[in-house]
C-alpha cells in the first residue's frame, strides 16, 4: 500500500531557531544484555512539534521514550529534557521533571485497584497543592476531552481497549505537561477505534500546542496526523488545505535497526530517495 | 533448563542481595521524608493486620493446646504436670507464637504482596507510576513495611494469648488441672527477657515479610508466568529467611539480656 497523498508540502515549520527544544539527544547509546538497541542517536524535539517515531518492531521506538522520561538510563550521550540534562539527574530529581511530562503507556498501564476518576486524578493528588474540588474539575474536564466523563466511577477492567486507551490520554493531559509521549497509541485497536484515539492527539497538538513524540509502526497513523488538522467548530479533524499552516509542526523520525536513517517533515519522508524508507513506505 | 556458569550464578546472586539491601534501606529511609503516604499505611494495615487475624487466631490457639497436649505426657513421668502452664507460656512467647504468626502472614501476604506488585510491573504500572512523578517505594513499599512490622507486632501479641487459651483449654477439659493454677503459673514464669524476646522477634519478622515480598513483586518480569515465581520464591525466601533469622537473633538475645 502506497502513503496516503500528502497536503503538507506548504506548510513548513517555523525556523527552528524561533522555538525553544522541548527534548534533545545528542549521541545517545543504549544497551541491553550485551545487545546494543540505540546507537548514536540525536535529535530535537521543538517547543509545539510532533514527532512521530517510525520503525519496525524492536527498532527502539519505545526505548527512546524511556529515556526521555529517564525511566531508563543511556549507556553513553546527552538527553536533554525542558533545559535539564537528565542523565545527570538523580531519581528524585528526576520525579519532579517527570510531573511536566505526559506519557501514554501501550497497554494504557491505568492502575487497575483504582477507578477511572482515580486513575485521572493520580497526578493531582500527587502534587498535593490542589484542592479536591479544583482536581474534581479538572478531572471531569480531561475526561470531557476523551469524551468519558460518563465513565468516572467505573473500573479499569469494565472499559473496552479504546476506552482504557482514551482514559490514559486523560490522565497523561489532566496535569497539563509541556510534553507529551505516546507509545503506540492506536496498537491492538479496530480502524474506528484508532481514528478516535488520533484524533484526541491531533486536537490535543492544535489546541494546547504540547509537544509530542509519538511512537507507532502503524504509517497510516503518522501520514493522518501530518495530513488532518482539528476544526474547532466541528469537533472533528479536516484535511489541511494545501498552503495552510495548521499541522506544520509534525515531523517524522524513522529508526532501524537501533539508528536513525530519516529525520524531517512528512513531505520529505514521502520523496526520500533511500531504498530502505521506499521499501518501508511501500510495505507499509 | 538452561545451564548457566557458576561465576554467572554467583554474580546474579550478589546482584540480587544487593538490589533487595538498597530497597530495603530506600524503604527505610522513606519514613524520614515526605511525602509519606499515610492513607495508604492504614489500608496495608487493615489488609495485613485484620485480614490475618483469622488465621493467626486459630494457629495460635491450636498450638498452644497441642504443645499442652503433647507436653502432658512428658511431664505427667515426672510428676510435674502443673508445670504445663509455665511451659506453654515460655514456648509460645519466646518462641512459637512470633515465629508462626510470622509465617503464616508470610505465607498470606508475602505471596499478597509478590503477586500485587508483580502484576503491576509486568503490566507497566509501575512504570507508569513513576512517569507520574511517584516514587514507587514511597507509595508501595514504606507503607506495606510499615503496616507488617505495626501489625504483625500485635498479632503475636494476640498469637501468645490465644495460645495461651488453648493451653488452658486442653489443661481444664482432658488434663483435669485447674485453671487458676495453669493462668498463675503462665504469668509467673514470665520474666522481662522472655517478653523483650517475643515483642523483638515479630518487628524483625515483619521487615522480612514486607520487604522480601515487595522485594520479589518489583523484580517479576516475564508476564503471568514470571509473576507466579515471584510469588513462589518469596514465600520460600521470607519464610526460610524468617527461620534462620530466627535463630540467630535468639542466640543474640540470649547473650545480650540478662536473665538467661
Amino acid at each position: 500500500m502506497s502513503p496516503p497523498p500528502l497536503m503538507v508540502a506548504a506548510s513548513q515549520p517555523a525556523p527552528a531557531e524561533t522555538r525553544p527544544i522541548a527534548v534533545q539527544f545528542d549521541d545517545v547509546a543504549i544497551a541491553f544484555e550485551g545487545k546494543m538497541v540505540l546507537e548514536g542517536i540525536s535529535f530535537q524535539l521543538l517547543r509545539g512539534e510532533n514527532k512521530t517515531l517510525l520503525g519496525v518492531a524492536g527498532a527502539g521506538k519505545s526505548t527512546i521514550l524511556k529515556l526521555v522520561l529517564g525511566l531508563i538510563r543511556p549507556g553513553r550521550g546527552r538527553i536533554i529534557v525542558l533545559g535539564h540534562e537528565i542523565t545527570q539527574m538523580s531519581e528524585a530529581e528526576l520525579f519532579e521533571l517527570r510531573r511536566k511530562i505526559g506519557m501514554v503507556f501501550q497497554e494504557s498501564a491505568l492502575f487497575d485497584s483504582h477507578t477511572v476518576r482515580e486513575n485521572v486524578a493520580y497526578p493531582l493528588h500527587e502534587d498535593r497543592s490542589l484542592t479536591e474540588n479544583e482536581i474534581e474539575r479538572r478531572v471531569q474536564e480531561a475526561l470531557r476531552f476523551v469524551e468519558l466523563e460518563h465513565t468516572l466511577d467505573l473500573m479499569p477492567a469494565e472499559l473496552s481497549g479504546g476506552m482504557r486507551r482514551r482514559v490514559a490520554i486523560a490522565r497523561a493531559l489532566v496535569a497539563q505537561p509541556e510534553i507529551l509521549l505516546y507509545d503506540s497509541p492506536t496498537g491492538g485497536l479496530d480502524p474506528v477505534t484508532s481514528t478516535t484515539i488520533l484524533e484526541l492527539i491531533v486536537k490535543q497538538r492544535d489546541v494546547y500546542h504540547t509537544s509530542s513524540l509519538m511512537v507507532t509502526h502503524r504509517l497510516q497513523d503518522a501520514f493522518l496526523l501530518a495530513t488532518h488538522s482539528f476544526d474547532a467548530k466541528t469537533n472533528a479533524m479536516k484535511v489541511i488545505e494545501p498552503g495552510a499552516a495548521a499541522g506544520a509542526h509534525t515531523s517524522f523520525l524513522l529508526l532501524r535497526d537501533g539508528k536513525i536513517i530519516f529525520d524531517g517533515a512528512a513531505s520529505d519522508l514521502a520523496r526520500s530517495h533511500d531504498a530502505y524508507v521506499r521499501e518501508y513506505l511501500s510495505q507499509e | 533448563m538452561e545451564l548457566i556458569s557458576p561465576t554467572e550464578f554467583a554474580k546474579s546472586r550478589v546482584l540480587a542481595v544487593q538490589e533487595y539491601a538498597l530497597l530495603s534501606a530506600r524503604a527505610i529511609a522513606n519514613l524520614f521524608q515526605q511525602p509519606r503516604y499515610i492513607p495508604d499505611t492504614l489500608q496495608q494495615a487493615d489488609i495485613i493486620g485484620v485480614g490475618s487475624l483469622p488465621i493467626v487466631v486459630l494457629t495460635g490457639f491450636f498450638t498452644g493446646a497441642v504443645l499442652a497436649l503433647q507436653s502432658a505426657n512428658t511431664l505427667q513421668r515426672f510428676g510435674s504436670l502443673s508445670l504445663i502452664g509455665e511451659l506453654v507460656s515460655e514456648s509460645m512467647v519466646r518462641e512459637l507464637g512470633p515465629v508462626l504468626t510470622g509465617l503464616m502472614v508470610a505465607g498470606r501476604n508475602s505471596s499478597g504482596m509478590a503477586s500485587e506488585l508483580g502484576s503491576m510491573k509486568v503490566t507497566e504500572q509501575i512504570d507508569a507510576m513513576r512517569a507520574l512523578g511517584t516514587d514507587p517505594t514511597k507509595k508501595l513499599v514504606t507503607p506495606r513495611l510499615v503496616g507488617t512490622v505495626v501489625m504483625l507486632f500485635f498479632l503475636s501479641i494476640i498469637s501468645d494469648f490465644v495460645g495461651l487459651a488453648g493451653g488452658a483449654f486442653v489443661s481444664g477439659t482432658m488434663l483435669g488441672l485447674d485453671s487458676r493454677q495453669y493462668w498463675s503459673r503462665a504469668w509467673q514464669s514470665l520474666a522481662f527477657a522472655d517478653v523483650f524476646m517475643g515483642l523483638a522477634k515479630p518487628v524483625c519478622f515483619g521487615f522480612i515479610v514486607a520487604s522480601i515480598g515487595c522485594y520479589y513483586g518489583l523484580s517479576a518480569k516475564g508476564g503471568t508466568q514470571g509473576v507466579g515465581r515471584a510469588t513462589t520464591q518469596a514465600v520460600v525466601a521470607a519464610s526460610v529467611l524468617i527461620l534462620v533469622v530466627d535463630f540467630f537473633l535468639t542466640r543474640f538475645l540470649m547473650v545480650v539480656l540478662p536473665g538467661f
